[in-house]
């Protein structure tokens, strides 16, 4: 009766919580990482150094006031952040941390549930996604931000199919859909997958960046282009949504990424003996560490490179990308029914 | 006794949004309520655990198929001509003749099908052997079914490039 | 196929628009995305500096030139100080010209500076603002340490130079020159080879050169287009014709082209200024400068190459008044920004933005 149902619940309770504070304080990651790539120092007046900004933040936006546009679709326009948030959120049901961790004397599975098409799952949620961006866009009525919805979502749907097909090669290589198998695939196969597919790998890197909308991808939210994109007509709490719906989205492409190229909770090296000192390090350290690499790239992306104009974009996505998948996935399915 | 529960109240809501889709006035809350509609039978198939259906149900239906359609009521700013009175005449009356006629061959298939048991042939695969609705989909799919899966992808592609000419400018 | 009825939109970018520099506002007519028609609305930052001359004397004026080109203040001061110099024929001490061209070359590099951050913060590299002004800074350092103001600097005389350079101060530019050739190739890295650098840039705002010239472009926006047009070179002024530069010229027109010339006159500024120094002769540095500055009855123009293009001064003076008769500026982003509504034909909307950033503009100069 526990492990049914007090078990799983206790553990979106954790994770929620986790992820929750995790991408609050992300904001504050990406302001102080930006701010060092351009030689200034970055938020650090509240709390020492600046690390209680984004309690700073969250009060300051919960206490704004809330404006909805006259002539808005009400209900559209209430719900749009929340379809934008859940998606993000719910995604985080499927990653897996660890196999198993020892808390409190009890051998507890780290992840939420490990569905036999977990990697599916992470695709059909992403493209739940799109979702909130479109009725963003729409609610506002206002002609702005409906083009910039339209545009982004469009965008997102492009993308996607470049990072199906990569998930296709992953689960090609691995031969299965879970993720936990996945990574034990990895294990078996004594290597990480970023070594053996590395076009996937950075085929998955740059779709997850369009995917999330972030540079140089993030057009839909340039100031200088658009005035504020999708979400110009929102303000205090419905505006954090969205941009901690992109943040927890960020986070869920870098745990796909750790845990289909980069082993998951795999130790560098998993199969050498040797090296076995490392083991100490329980294994949803290691996830943890990788996927904070991947959120760094994102944010070192952010401040170095250009943006893409939209048809530019739009062309990289379904010129480039889309045949170079399909490239991948093709020889990657030759090759596994050769050797 | 918690399945059925489960299974009635989804049932309820796929009753409900598909009613809500059909009298709703303004054309994206139609919209919304058919994405609304389309999740709940997701969970009906993983009530049924056919999971990789319900996936690809939400994946293509919800997330393709009713973007789309989103796009479309969005950009085309459907409004009602002024001039439009509700007829309540000669298509109400075709509407419930029809309506009655799919009911009367609804309970004639359920009846026939109740009196006579199915074929226990392609059904012997999936439960025992362990193995994912997902695998068992894909090994039928391109096994028994590998012709009208090649005549749908044929199908797609032409639907896409008869797309890609219609929408190109003209040079 | 007009199955479908398509109208124009119609998109007002600015006043107030993070990306249009200024109190600028365009009016763009739009088919989709593509711009069709563009109309471009300035005034909002208009002055009168122009009238305001005509009451102020000789000496005041050069406080008003500074707040034309904000960002290149003292080039403006030299031109004007050198048109009255042509009106009354006055000479101007070897040292001071000398110190004139290391003023105006350094304010070459801080109005490049300015333009490259803003330039690569419309197109989405935030961070070259940054580096770009850490360099800008450095030369506001050096100019507040020769007049004591970072903006506005007033700092030239009818006959030559408000002050000396202070001690030590040459050493400082010396110092800065040697960071600028280390800094730029960091610039170069971010942008010049990027992929996404170049396909927004390349192909944008693409102008022959003889059509930049119809429409009078100058300065690097018309040197992009291949015209090899330097007032430094044709018509030099100051002491620019005791030094050994090159300017750069374009080939394709386009805003890629512009950047690269622009790119390529930081470092032939830091050739101008090292060559300065390294010859500075001793002297005075104002000439002979009658107390109350009359000039004769006359007109003249004369134009300097001012880091956005050729500024010009066009003044009438009637020989009695202690104010010009009639005071005249040829701003170089006013004309450039002519060509604006002609770049962005066909182009999409985030072009624009490109565009204007190409152009180098700044609307205390288009204004007045």
């Amino acid at each position: 009766m526990t492990s049914t149902y007090l078990l799983p619940l206790l553990k979106i309770v954790v994770i929620l919580n986790a992820v929750l504070v995790s991408v609050t304080f992300m904001t504050l990651l990406e302001r102080k990482v930006i701010a060092w790539v351009q030689v200034r120092l970055g938020p650090m007046r509240v709390g020492p150094y600046g690390t209680l900004q984004p309690i700073a933040d969250a009060i300051k936006l919960l206490l704004k006031e809330d404006i909805t546009p006259v002539r808005a679709d009400k209900w559209v326009f209430t719900i749009a952040p929340i379809v934008s948030m859940v998606p993000a959120l719910i995604a985080f049901a499927v990653i897996p941390f660890d196999r198993e961790a020892s808390i409190f004397g009890y051998r507890v599975p780290l992840f939420v549930a490990d569905i036999n098409v977990g990697l599916l799952y992470l695709v059909s949620i992403t493209s739940i996604g799109v979702y909130g961006i479109i009725l963003a866009g729409y609610a506002s009525n206002s002609k702005f931000p409906l083009l910039a919805g339209l545009r982004a979502s469009a965008q997102l749907i492009s993308y996607e199919i470049a990072v199906t097909m990569m998930l296709v090669s992953m689960v090609v290589m691995s031969g299965t859909l879970s993720m936990v198998g996945i990574v034990d695939a990895q294990y078996n196969a004594h290597v990480w997958y970023a070594f053996v597919q590395p076009v996937a790998f950075v085929i998955l890197f740059i779709g997850g960046l369009a995917e999330t909308n972030r540079a140089p991808f993030d057009l839909p939210e340039a100031e200088q282009e658009l005035t504020g994109g999708f979400h110009t007509e929102y303000s205090g709490m419905r505006f954090a949504l969205f941009f901690l719906a992109e943040y927890a989205n960020m986070i869920v492409v870098s745990a796909v990424a750790t845990t289909l190229f980069l082993g998951g909770w795999l130790r560098p090296f998993p199969n050498v003996a040797w090296l076995g000192v490392l083991d100490f390090v329980p294994g949803w350290i290691w996830f943890l560490l990788k996927t904070f690499v991947f959120v760094y790239v994102f944010l070192w992306i952010r401040a170095t490179l250009p943006r893409y104009r939209y048809d530019q974009l739009m062309r990289l996505g379904w010129k480039v990308l889309i045949p170079l998948g399909i490239a991948n996935l093709i020889v990657t399915a030759t090759l596994k029914v050769l050797l | 006794m918690l399945e059925p529960l489960v299974f009635y109240t989804l049932a309820a809501f796929i009753i409900g949004f598909g009613v809500l889709v059909v009298t709703t006035r303004n054309t994206v809350h139609c919209v919304l309520f058919l994405v609304a509609n389309f999740l709940c039978v997701a969970m009906v198939y993983v009530l049924l655990a056919a999971e990789f259906l319900a996936i690809i149900q939400i994946l293509v239906y919800a997330g393709g198929i009713v973007v789309l359609y989103l796009f479309v009521v969005m950009l085309v700013n459907l409004q009602r001509p002024p001039d439009a009175v509700p007829t309540r005449g000669r298509q109400s009356r075709a509407g419930f003749a029809l309506a009655a006629v799919m009911l009367a061959e609804i309970s004639a298939i359920l009846v026939f099908s109740a009196a006579r048991p199915a074929p226990a042939a392609a059904s012997a695969l999936p439960a025992t052997s362990g193995v994912g609705n997902t695998e068992v989909v894909g090994m039928l799919l391109y096994s028994d079914y590998l012709v009208p899966f090649e005549v749908a992808s044929m199908l797609l592609l032409v639907a896409m490039v008869g797309a890609i000419i219609l929408a190109r400018k003209e040079a | 196929m007009s199955l479908f009825d398509t109208t124009e939109l119609t998109l007002n970018m600015g006043p107030q628009h993070p990306s249009t520099h200024g109190v600028l506002r365009v009016v763009l007519r739009l088919d989709g995305e593509r711009v069709v028609g563009c109309d471009v609305v300035i005034g909002y930052l208009h002055r009168g500096i122009e009238k305001l001359c005509e009451h102020r004397d000789w000496q005041q004026i050069v406080l008003l030139t500074d707040r034309m080109d904000y960002v290149a203040a003292a080039s403006n001061n030299l031109g004007y100080v050198e048109t009255v110099e042509k009106l009354m024929s006055l000479e101007v001490p070897r040292r001071a010209q000398y110190i004139r061209v290391i003023l105006a070359e350094l304010q070459r590099v801080a109005s490049h500076c300015l333009w490259l951050g803003t330039h690569a913060m419309d197109i989405g590299a935030m961070t070259v603002f940054l580096y770009a002004f850490r360099e800008r800074e450095l030369v506001l350092d050096l100019f507040e340490e020769y007049c004591g103001a970072r903006l506005t600097y007033n700092a030239m005389r009818i006959g030559g130079l408000p002050l000396d350079i202070p001690s030590g101060w040459d050493r400082k530019v010396r110092a800065f020159c040697d960071v600028l050739e280390q800094k730029i190739p960091e610039y170069e890295e971010l942008l010049t080879h990027n992929r996404i650098w170049r396909d927004r840039t390349t192909g944008i705002g693409v102008i022959s050169g003889a059509d930049a010239l119809a429409i009078g472009l100058t300065g690097p926006a018309l040197r992009g287009s291949g015209v090899a047009h330097d007032i430094r070179k044709d018509e030099p002024y100051a002491a620019y014709a005791e030094f050994d530069f090159d300017v750069p010229i374009g080939t394709a027109g386009d805003t890629y082209d512009r950047y690269l010339v622009r790119l390529e006159e930081f470092y032939q500024s830091v050739r101008i200024i090292r060559q300065a120094l390294d010859g500075l002769p001793e002297g005075p540095i104002v000439g002979k400068v009658p107390r109350l500055i009359k000039p004769p009855a006359g007109e003249t123009y004369h134009a300097i190459e001012a880091p956005k293009g050729e500024l010009g001064y066009f003044i009438v003076s009637d020989g009695k008044s202690n104010s010009p008769y009639r005071f005249r500026v040829r701003p170089p982003s006013f004309c450039n920004l002519q060509a604006l509504p002609r770049l962005v034909q066909g182009h999409l909307v985030s072009d624009v933005v490109a565009l204007i950033g190409s152009l180098d503009i700044v609307l205390g100069e288009v204004d007045r």
